[in-house]
């Protein structure tokens, strides 16, 4: 798929044009939770991870946050105190209040006193926990502790901000105040990468990085993404029969079908579907998440990709 | 319509002195799929515990397939919480047997044991692994084979595809629009607007209420959002700090920012020398559900 032209090398560790990795790979005893990834994080800019259950997507997440050395590949991060992370579904100490949750994390992160409480304030007024300020975090709701722990890992204004899924389960409208913090930490400067399995969500950020067990399926921006999609897709009122029904999948209540290479007959019949209820449809322009769908279809129809997976989750060998 | 197999009408519950469900009014019919959109608490949990006959109501009327909820209802009903409900150190088809134990064999099913024979074709491979040791898709899936096991009249679905890939996605709801197209109501609540396409109706709550119903794109309407596009792309910083500053929050979509109730005139004069296109353009159904909750709670006083 589209890259964005990696140079292993070439950029000297003074230049911070982006943070990332070159071919990665994270090895669990015999299983490859990450194979050969290159993802460039670049100041300024959302990019998103995405990928379902054990695609490997908190695996490149913990590599970025330094929490995890890859096997092999080149891993290029700021220095320690200048990387903010949130873990998944953690990040906050649930017996302090939210205000020693702040104080807590800016004395690890060696911000003055001062200058913690006042952006402390700023960012919690902004997101509707101002009055929550005394509760302590493990009484908040879902929403509101990953705002916490969102704010807890941008108060000191790091040069890589990595959130590892901050808005799972959380209700639009505390959606809405993250992706506001996130918008604000790449104003500040931040390259700001999270993790998310929503499509939607992976399209409002400038750049996209797609994983299926610990692979790359794509990245690039949503556009080039979408751009660079295989094959053409057409939408369907029915399930089409025949070969093609395994290329076809459900979306707002009709159906996609993808046919991998019209024109050159590489691939899949020519001249549409062989059952009399799949109906040649109209053709689609694919958004984000067809691009990645075909993506992932491809892998599974190549036999590359064993269905839901396997048991144990995401083992690509 | 026929008798409906959900019903609420003028549905309220109180704890205390908060109404966390105020005057519901909702009918579900045979194959319909509806979803229930709102914030975190916005009342859509209790409304379901009231369906499910967990929690009375304090006013108003629930009815199950023509009579109040008891357990004669809760046989011909399905449910999926988000925390799927499934024994960790079980198998599927062990999940699934003993959840046919404690519910009893649905009428006109017979009571065999359940044998992973009744497992669907994709959980096959998966039926001697425990379900902790599943990958979440599959896991998901077998919530669902648990959940319509029985043949439900009525299946109700908690963000039910949280947390898979889009085609796995794309495969749950395969199986709810299958259960749909054999006459099972299905009423499921998700944040994911993406998902809340698949329904054939949706109904948003705020604050206790059904503040908008319709499909998707009653819903949204003619609601309009303001674009804003710099120039120099790397501008959207600044642009975002001005608008921030003139009380008009934008969202970041890319390098472009989105400004909900704001007209293009106001966004460009707030950018002041920011060179930038500003246009308006449709909302999309996150952003006017946005509005639609915004909009409740300013209007209604404080419980």
């Amino acid at each position: 798929m589209t890259a964005l032209s990696p140079g292993p090398g070439q950029a000297g560790p003074a230049a911070p044009e982006w943070w990332g990795t070159d071919e990665a790979s994270v090895r669990y005893g015999d299983r490859l939770a990450l194979d050969h990834v290159t993802f460039r994080a670049v100041p300024g800019r959302v990019s998103a991870v995405v990928g379902g259950d054990g695609a490997g997507r908190t695996t490149l997440l913990r590599c970025l946050a330094g929490a995890l050395a890859a096997s092999s590949g080149q891993v290029r991060l700021p220095v320690p105190l200048r990387i903010g992370y949130l873990s998944a579904g953690s990040g906050t100490y649930p017996d302090l209040s939210v205000t020693e949750n702040l104080a807590f994390r800016a004395s690890a992160y060696r911000l003055p006193p001062a200058i913690a409480s006042e952006r402390s304030r700023e960012l919690l007024d902004r997101t509707g926990l101002a009055g929550a300020r005394d509760r302590l975090a493990g009484q908040l709701s879902g929403g509101m502790r990953q705002k916490l722990g969102v704010i807890a890992s941008m108060l000191h204004r790091p040069d890589l901000l990595v959130l590892d899924e901050p808005t799972t389960g959380v209700d639009p409208v505390s959606r809405a105040d993250l992706w506001w913090l996130i918008a604000r930490a790449a104003a500040d400067g931040a390259a700001v990468v999270l993790a998310t399995s929503y499509l939607d969500e992976a399209e409002r950020a400038a750049d996209v990085l797609a994983l299926d067990a610990g692979r790359v399926l794509a990245s690039g921006t949503p556009h080039e993404i979408v751009a660079a999609m295989p094959g053409t897709l057409r939408v369907s009122d029915a399930r089409p029969d025949g070969e093609a029904r395994r290329r076809a999948w459900r979306r707002g209540g009709r159906w996609r079908v993808w046919d991998p290479a019209p024109g050159d007959g590489a691939g899949g019949p020519a001249g549409g579907p062989a059952g009399p209820a799949g109906t040649a449809g109209a053709a689609l322009v694919p958004d984000l998440q067809d691009a990645v769908t075909v993506a992932i279809l491809a892998r599974e129809l190549s036999g590359a990709r064993a269905g839901n997976g396997r048991p144990g989750g995401g083992d690509p060998r | 319509m026929t008798q409906p197999l959900a019903e609420c009408v003028g549905v309220s519950r109180r704890f205390g002195h908060f109404v966390a469900v105020d005057g519901v009014d909702l009918r579900l019919g045979r194959g319909e799929v509806v979803g229930l959109l709102g914030a975190n608490g916005a009342g859509k949990t209790t409304l379901i515990r009231m369906l499910l006959g967990l929690l009375a109501t304090s006013a108003g009327q629930v009815l199950l397939f023509g009579e109040p909820p008891s357990r004669r209802t809760r046989q011909r009903l399905g449910y999926v919480p988000q925390t799927l409900g499934l024994y960790d150190d079980l198998t599927p088809a062990e999940n699934l047997a003993f959840s046919e134990a404690a519910f009893g064999a649905h009428p006109g099913r017979g009571g065999g044991r359940v044998t992973a024979s009744a497992l669907p074709e994709s959980l096959r491979p998966f039926s001697r692994t425990v379900v902790g040791s599943l990958p979440l898709g599959v896991q998901r899936s077998a919530a669902f084979a648990q959940a319509l096991a029985h043949q439900p009249d009525l299946l109700i679905l908690d963000e039910p595809t949280s947390g898979v890939d889009p085609l796995a996605r794309a495969r749950l709801w395969e199986t709810v629009a299958v259960a749909a197209a054999a006459g099972t109501g299905v009423l499921v609540t998700t944040h994911y607007m993406d998902e809340a396409q698949e329904c054939d109706r949706l109904m948003v709550m705020a604050d206790g209420r059904v503040v908008a119903e319709g499909t998707a794109g009653q819903i949204v309407g003619d609601a309009r959002v303001t674009v804003v596009e710099t120039v120099e792309a790397a501008s959207w910083a600044p642009a975002f700090a001005a608008l921030e500053a003139a009380g008009m929050p934008a969202a970041l979509v890319g390098r472009t920012l989105r400004v909900p109730g704001a007209e293009p005139a106001e966004v460009r004069r707030a950018l002041g020398p920011i060179e930038a296109s500003v246009t308006g353009a449709p909302a999309t159904l996150e952003e006017r559900f946005f509005e639609l909750t915004l909009t409740s709670s300013r209007t209604r006083a404080p419980a």
